[in-house]
Parts: C-alpha cells; structure tokens; sequence
C-alpha cells in the first residue's frame, strides 16, 4: 500500500503537469462537469450521514448524549469493542508481517494456496463468517461437547467476539504488506546480509524501516475494521446486554429501543474512531511521501 | 489453534472472575422481541423482592431477538437460565432439538406456562386513511402491509394464524379458502423483517406500508413511544388469543446452580406485582383481579386459541411453517 500511497503524491504532481499544457487540459466545462458529479456524490453518500449522526446524537443536547455514553451498557460495549481489538489487532500484525514474509521472500508449496486464504475474510461475507464459528464451537458443533465438559464458552461469550473479529481483519496487514515488499525485491537485504547482517538484523535495520507506513497503515485499518464490524459479531454475539454487545451491536439495540438520541450518540463513538482513522491515515500518507521523496 | 483455544480459555477465566466479583448471582434470560421494556421493569422489581426475601443480589441480563432465532441460540449454546419467547414451538424445540428441558415444560406452570397473554392488532396511520378496519380489508389492492417473517419471528406466526383462523371462521370458510385468504395478504406485505421490532422501526421509522400487524403490547407501546398523534390502533373483529410461554431451562441451571431464583424468578411473573407490571406494559394478565382494574385498558376482541383451530403449535408449525408447508407455498409467486 505503501506504493499506493507514494504513488499518490506523484499522480498530485502529474495533475499538475497535465494541467499546465494545453494539450491535455480539459474544456472548463468538463472539468466542472466532472468535479461537481464526484464532489456532490462524496457530499450526499459520505459527508451527510456523517453529518446526521452528529445532528441526531446532539438533538437532544449535550446531557442526554453524554448521559448514553456513560450508561453501563454502552460502557461495558466500549471495554469489549477495545477488547476485541486490543487483541486482534496485535495477533494480526505478527501474523500479517510473518505471512508477507513468507510469501515474498521464500518459495513454498502451496503458496498461491496461502495468498488466496488471506484473501479470504475479504470474499467470505461476514454472516457466514459468523456462522462457520456457531457450526465449530456450539453446543453441537466439532468441538461444543468437548468445550462444555471443560466448562469452556466461546460463541456467545467473548472469545467468540474475538475470533470473528480476528477472521474479518486477517488480511488488511498482509495484503497492505505483500505489493510493497515484493516491489522492493531482495537487493538491499542481500546487501545487508553481504555485509555481515544475521537475519533479524535484516529484518529490524532494513526490512522493517522499509516498511513502516505500509505496516502502520494496515493497523489502522485493521483496527478500524476490528471496532465497527457488526455482521460476524452479531451472529456469535447471543446479544446480551451489558456482556456480548460491542458498540456496533449496542447501536442496533438502543436504535430498537427507539432510543434514537442515544443510538446515534454511541454511533458517534464510531463515527469518531473512523475520522481519527482518517486522521491518522492522513499523516501516514504524509510521512509516507515525505520518506519517499527524501529518499528519491 | 491450540494457541487460539488458549488465549480463548484465559479470557473465559479472565470474564468469569470478573462476573463473580460483580454480583452474587446473575441469571440470562433470553426473550423475544417486544418484550425489552417489559423484562426491564420487571427485573429491577424481582431483584428488589429477592434481595429483600433472601438478601441474595441477582442480576438478570437480557438478550432479545426474533423468538426462533433466539430458540436457535439457546440450542447452539447460549446459557439460558430462563426462556421467555412467543410462543411455544420455540420452547419446544430446547426439548425436540437439545434436550435442554423436559417434554413436559409447559405443564409446570400455571396457565400453559403463559404468565401473560396478548393478542394481533392492526398499527395504522393516524386518521385510518386507508379505511382499514378489518382483517378481510387487509387484501384490498393497494393496501401495503408489514409483517415479520414467519419463518423467524414468533409474532409474525401469530399475526399468520390469526389471519387464517379469521378467514376459516367466516360463513362458508374452510382450508382452502384460508389459504387463499393468507396469500392474498402475504401479496400485499412489502417487507419481511426477520423480527417484530424489526418490522415496528420499518412502519414506524422508516414510514414503509399503510398498516402493521403487531403485538398489541408493541402496538401501545409505539403509539406511547413515538406519540398517539401519529398512529391508530385498529382491533379486527376476531384475532388468535397469543400465549408467550416462559421456562427455566433445566440442563443450564442445575450446571450454573441457579435453579432456586430462576424459578422464583417465573414465579414472579404470576404474582399481582408481576401482572401489574405485565399489565402496565401491555400484556394481558392472567390474574383475574388484575386484569379487571386494567380492563378498560384493552379493547374487548373475540379471540380463538391455537388449540381450538390448529390443533397445537406442534401440528401449525409442521403444517404451515416448515420447510414445504403451506407459508412456503403461498410465498411461490
């Protein structure tokens, strides 16, 4: 990705360039045409939902919208929401660096096979996510008789929570990783390793700096997937209050309620998050372009 | 995956130890649907009444969803103390499909285990501007109709019994007039949601179809929730006497050693501060002197029950709701 996000900075430039002949310089009004259709499309489907949870969370006032906030059940929803990815996250970003790793630096049977399997949370949907977790570990599932005699709950119960959403983020690291290590081939850590370097010091002084945006970048947006998906957690959830709701599920519940305010005001919690994603990701790009460039 | 079983085990620990710290004994009761505000009133009173009887502290969670998907949940695993659901196929199936309770449940309890009852009513616009006043002006054209869907919520399976019995009790009716009748209004409905809150939020929300076959309790408390100026409430000439039938499930509470307070806790349900608050949310109560103090509260409706027209839930649900039945053939468009 982080050749997607160096890439990004030099098609800003190219505009330009494209801009400043007059050759390739669009009629004004096209380049009207195509700016309204693309601006007013982001404004209606991405700027006004984002806009109404606000309006919705605080149309009742600032009370009643921190009132929904430090309720027990939405706090005990934030705890589990941070739990799940506290936990997933980590586990993702070892998995994620070994998995790249692997498939771009050694030749392996079987490797096509591993590259379309990280894929697969991204082409499975997550319902179905979900229900392979009920089939595995219910009450009649492979293991269920064998977790019940140890007295040991997975769907329903938290660990679920955190197995599906380990499921639904497995790629975002990986994938964020593999483009950019394999476009950056092995020549600077056969250098390293020419010049005396063991294998983790290649890895720690020059893999690794190689790709820190791109690493940063998948742990934000696997962080953001692990804390707003709700498909695959709803199927293992059991929805009880105040236990097995994260904040998405808690949303649909309060919604249900018809307790409006305090719907959009918990899901103003996630619009948050993912503005803060954007933020982040933002600057990730920003360093990122910096480093290229310095580096260029 | 062992690393994954043990990461899974230590957080089991880890929120197993935490739960004990917080209360003395927790009880999950897993409902259906509309039943939200009414188990949130009654758990704070029988907490109150435990605490006071035995100086024990209970906490009851609650989980709701459609009444069959909850069924499911419970079978696959999710620790039910208590089920409190539509109706009493889905209680069923814990003893047909996981033995989690004896076949006889529903006789361990008063009035066929059925603390409180309700009934099917029409949620229309306010005004009525469609005229619909009956159940036979539910398959006129151009009339849109919401309903859950029978295959998942428990109301929905009510709100299709009680269109049936209606047809088959008017002059000349019989099975294949009722059949009729249901598909014409199953040819009418716009939105399936897959539970009655689902379908409530779609009519009421999202402004979708001209009347909602609803719980009365729902009906109400819409009407409450959202303001009586925005809605009417329409009672049909004849709708099915719906009993919500309530269990402990047996092979939970002699694991967790709940059984004592979840009993006491269904039992609760039959004593006049329970059917108060049943009553108070617009639940029918059983008590006789409870139910006359609220009666003005519910609009009289001759009512048939499941066993005088379908012959039980078990033979309904075989005959009208599984796999090939009858539900299934009228969806055939």
């Amino acid at each position: 990705m982080a050749g997607a996000v160096s890439s990004l900075s030099v098609q800003h430039d190219k505009a330009g360039l494209l801009e400043s002949r007059q050759a390739t310089r669009e009629a004004p009004w096209v380049k009207a045409a195509i700016l309204t259709v693309a601006l007013s499309f982001f404004a209606i489907f991405l700027l006004l939902p984002l806009v109404v949870v606000f309006v919705e969370a605080l149309a009742q006032g600032w009370e009643t919208y921190l009132t929904a906030l430090v309720e027990p059940d939405a706090l005990s929803a934030v705890k589990l929401t941070l739990l799940a990815a506290v936990i997933s996250v980590p586990l993702n970003l070892v998995f994620g660096v070994a998995a790249a790793w692997a498939i771009t630096r050694f030749d392996f049977r079987g490797k096509p096979l591993l590259i379309t399997l990280i894929d697969l949370p991204f082409s499975v949907s997550p319902v179905v996510a979900g229900l392979i977790y009920v089939l595995v570990f219910s009450s009649h599932g492979w293991f269920g008789p064998w977790l019940a005699e140890h007295d040991i709950k997975v769907i329903f119960a938290v660990p679920g929570i955190v197995l599906a959403t380990i499921f639904v983020t497995v790629p975002f690291v990986a994938r964020e990783l593999i483009p950019l290590l394999q476009a950056q081939g092995r020549e600077e850590e056969e250098a390293a390793v020419v010049l005396g370097a063991r294998g983790w010091q290649v890895f720690w002084y020059v893999t690794l700096p190689n790709v820190r945006w791109a690493l940063l970048y998948g742990v934000i947006l696997s962080n953001a997937r692990a804390m707003g998906e709700f498909g695959a957690v709803s199927v293992v959830s059991g929805h009880i209050r105040g236990e097995t709701n994260t904040l998405p599920l808690h949303v649909e519940i309060l919604y249900n309620e018809y307790n409006f305010a305090a719907a959009f005001a918990v899901a103003s919690l996630l619009a948050l998050l993912a503005l803060v994603t954007l933020a982040v990701k933002s600057w990730v790009e920003w360093r990122a372009s910096q480093t290229v460039a310095v580096e260029d | 995956m062992t690393r994954l079983t043990r990461l899974a085990t230590a957080t089991t620990l880890l929120f197993a130890l935490a739960g004990h710290a917080l209360a003395d004994v927790t009880l999950l009761n897993v409902s259906y649907d509309p039943t939200r505000e009414l188990y949130q009133d009654f758990n704070a009173a029988f907490a109150k009444q435990w605490k006071a009887k035995t100086g024990e502290t209970v906490t009851i969670k609650q989980s709701h969803g459609g009444s069959g998907k909850q069924a499911r949940a419970v079978i696959d695993g999710l620790e039910a103390d208590v089920v409190t659901l539509a109706l009493g196929y889905d209680v069923d199936a814990l003893n047909t499909e996981a033995k989690l309770i004896p076949p006889t449940w529903q006789k361990r309890l008063p009035s066929n285990s059925a603390p409180y009852t309700s009934t099917i009513v029409f949620l229309v616009r306010k005004g009525n501007p469609k005229a619909i006043k009956d159940w036979n002006d539910l398959i006129k054209p151009g009339v849109e109709v919401v309903t859950p869907n029978p295959k998942t919520s428990g109301g929905a399976r009510w709100n299709y019994l009680a269109a049936w019995g209606y047809a088959l009790k008017q002059p000349g009716g019989n099975d294949a007039k009722a059949k009729d009748f249901v598909k014409n209004v199953f040819q009418n409905v716009k939105v399936l949601d897959s539970g009655a809150r689902g379908s409530l939020v779609s009519f009421t929300q999202r402004g979708i179809g001209d009347v909602l076959l609803a719980w009365e309790n729902e009906a109400y408390l819409a009407t409450k929730e959202l303001g009586p100026d925005k809605f009417d409430i329409v009672t049909p000439s004849l709708s099915i006497l719906a009993e919500p039938p309530v269990s402990v499930v047996d092979k939970v509470v002699d694991k967790r050693g709940t059984r004592k307070v979840a009993e006491a806790y269904l039992q609760y349900l039959y004593s006049p501060e329970g059917q108060e608050i049943a009553a108070a949310n617009y639940y029918r109560p059983r008590d006789a002197k409870v139910a006359a103090k609220y009666a003005d509260k519910f609009s009289k409706v001759k009512l048939f029950t499941i066993d005088q027209v379908f012959g039980g839930w078990t033979k309904a649900q075989k005959t009208h709701f599984d796999d090939g039945g009858v539900f299934d053939q009228i969806q055939v468009r």
